[in-house]
């Protein structure tokens, strides 16, 4: 029989701990994460796993809140920490210290060598920077034409400013040969000409996912388009180096479908202002016209067929009469579609104004536009919605 | 519509809407003899409603931009 004493339980997983603990006291361990689970206790508990074995691993609560990233089954990552052995199940598992994704050291060092030689190039120079057109009528837009980017830019535009002719210019966004892609795709848009605006859009992701918006060459291919272009790649908070380059940076994809377009509800009240305002040039011009020939009508050495001044009247009554019918007929083609635009041209007749505070300044029964037209020690006549008063330039 | 051909029919929203302001400002600012200002005027409603229209009516089109074997550019409808 075996001579040697036997080791209780205890003693040889004391043993194996000491073993164990001792030997691994601090490692990094590279693998896919498996099973992972936020126990309601806050701790995470995971395992590391390759093609050929497993490692079951934990990471205590209060370093839980320590992690950048969200842990989840199928992310590579380097695990840092140390092997310990839990005795009473004979297990030994992996105390993780930090969990991160893969390579992330490795890209953030050639993000920040590209940053630097590109930003001594001066290629992110604010006085490279061009505006971005008021209103631009088409729109090339790079990106994955399967993505939920394209839909969601879509959307939104239609919404804001349906006037935009969008031309997708496909590319992948991703993975090999995207850099490639997208730069070409840019140049292809130059070439193409016609487009007012470019657009390079992506939708979120890892570091490694927006990875081809940090390749040189697609940094280059924006630095060297003529059509002004805008950067949306990832989420606010992910910055890559087409961002710097890009004539502007919006935070996320749909962000800059909201900015690279005016709100068509502002230019309807601006397309309505205006016509409200041509409608009262015109009636101003009417009325003048027509006290012109009230006073020939009246004035004594006036001779001639009464009848022409008549036809004459008789025809400024008709074009105010048309005026009239063409702004009811205006409010109409809004009244179904925006009930609140008609309101808001009411507010615009001057006599409302008045209400809100506005007045209205006469020199000799003329409206006063400017401060040019108004010199020390004239008499002038201000209009408030309740009355008039009389009063000098100091 | 007709809209007066001597400063032809704006052809892109943000030409129309310039077109207006122009027309607003030259009604606005200058002693315009009648006539001119019917003509301004008829102008006028013709490019504000070309302008609404196009903002109420217009659907955003998307088209995608390719290339034939020759490596000339195409632009076509791009399916929903």
């Amino acid at each position: 029989m075996d001579a040697r004493q036997a080791l209780s339980v205890t003693e040889i997983t004391r043993r194996i701990k000491l073993a164990l603990e001792s030997g691994f006291p601090s490692c990094l361990v590279q693998g896919e994460l498996s099973n992972v689970h936020l126990h309601t206790s806050g701790h995470l508990y995971f395992s590391l796993k390759d093609s050929g074995a497993q490692l079951p691993g934990v990471m205590w609560r209060s370093r839980v809140g320590t992690l950048s990233i969200q842990p989840k089954d199928g992310m590579k990552v380097v695990v840092s920490g140390r092997i310990t052995v839990y005795e009473i199940r004979g297990n030994y598992q992996l105390d993780a210290q930090s969990i991160r994704p893969v390579g992330v050291g490795e890209l953030q060092a050639a993000f920040e060598e590209l940053k630097a030689k590109l930003a001594a190039e001066g290629l992110f120079d604010s006085d490279r920077k061009r505006p971005l057109p008021e209103m631009p009528g088409r729109i090339g837009i790079i990106t994955s034409p399967t993505g939920a980017v394209l839909q969601d830019m879509k959307n939104i535009l239609s919404r804001r400013f349906p006037a935009v002719e969008l031309i997708l210019i496909p590319s992948s966004v991703q993975g090999q040969g995207a850099a490639e892609q997208l730069a070409r795709a840019i140049e292809d848009a130059n070439d193409y000409g016609t487009l007012d605006l470019l657009v390079l859009a992506r939708g979120g992701g890892s570091l490694e996912d927006l990875w081809a918006f940090n390749e040189e060459i697609v940094a280059r291919a924006i630095a060297g388009s003529t059509i002004p272009v805008v950067s949306a790649v990832g989420h606010e908070t992910d910055v890559t180096i087409a961002d710097f380059v890009a004539d502007f940076r919006a935070p996320t994809p749909s962000a800059a479908a909201e900015l690279i377009v005016p709100d068509r509800r502002e230019l309807l009240e601006t397309v309505a202002n205006s016509w409200y305002r041509v409608s009262q040039s015109v009636l101003d011009i009417v009325s003048k016209q027509r006290e012109r020939i009230q006073h020939l009508l009246s004035s004594y050495a006036f001779n001639r067929p009464i009848d022409l001044f008549r036809q004459q009247s008789q025809r400024l009554d008709e074009t105010q009469r048309m005026l009239h019918r063409d702004i009811a007929g205006f409010l109409g083609l809004w009244g179904e579609r925006s009930r609140s635009l008609g309101l808001r041209l009411l507010a615009l007749n001057p006599r409302l104004a008045l209400k809100r505070g506005f007045a209205i300044v006469r020199k000799d029964d003329a409206v006063v536009s400017s401060r040019r037209a108004l010199q020390s020690r004239d008499a002038v006549e201000v209009e408030f919605h309740d009355g008039k008063i009389r009063s000098t330039i100091d | 519509m007709t809209a007066r051909k001597k400063e032809g029919v704006p052809g892109t929203f943000e030409e129309a809407m310039r077109r207006l302001e122009k027309i607003v400002e030259e009604l606005e600012n200058g002693d315009v003899p009648l006539e001119q200002a019917m003509e301004l005027y008829e102008e006028g409603i013709t490019v504000s409603k070309i302008c609404a229209e196009k903002l109420t009516k217009a659907e955003l089109t998307l088209k995608r931009l390719g290339k034939d074997i020759n490596g000339k550019f195409t632009v076509m409808d791009e399916e929903e």
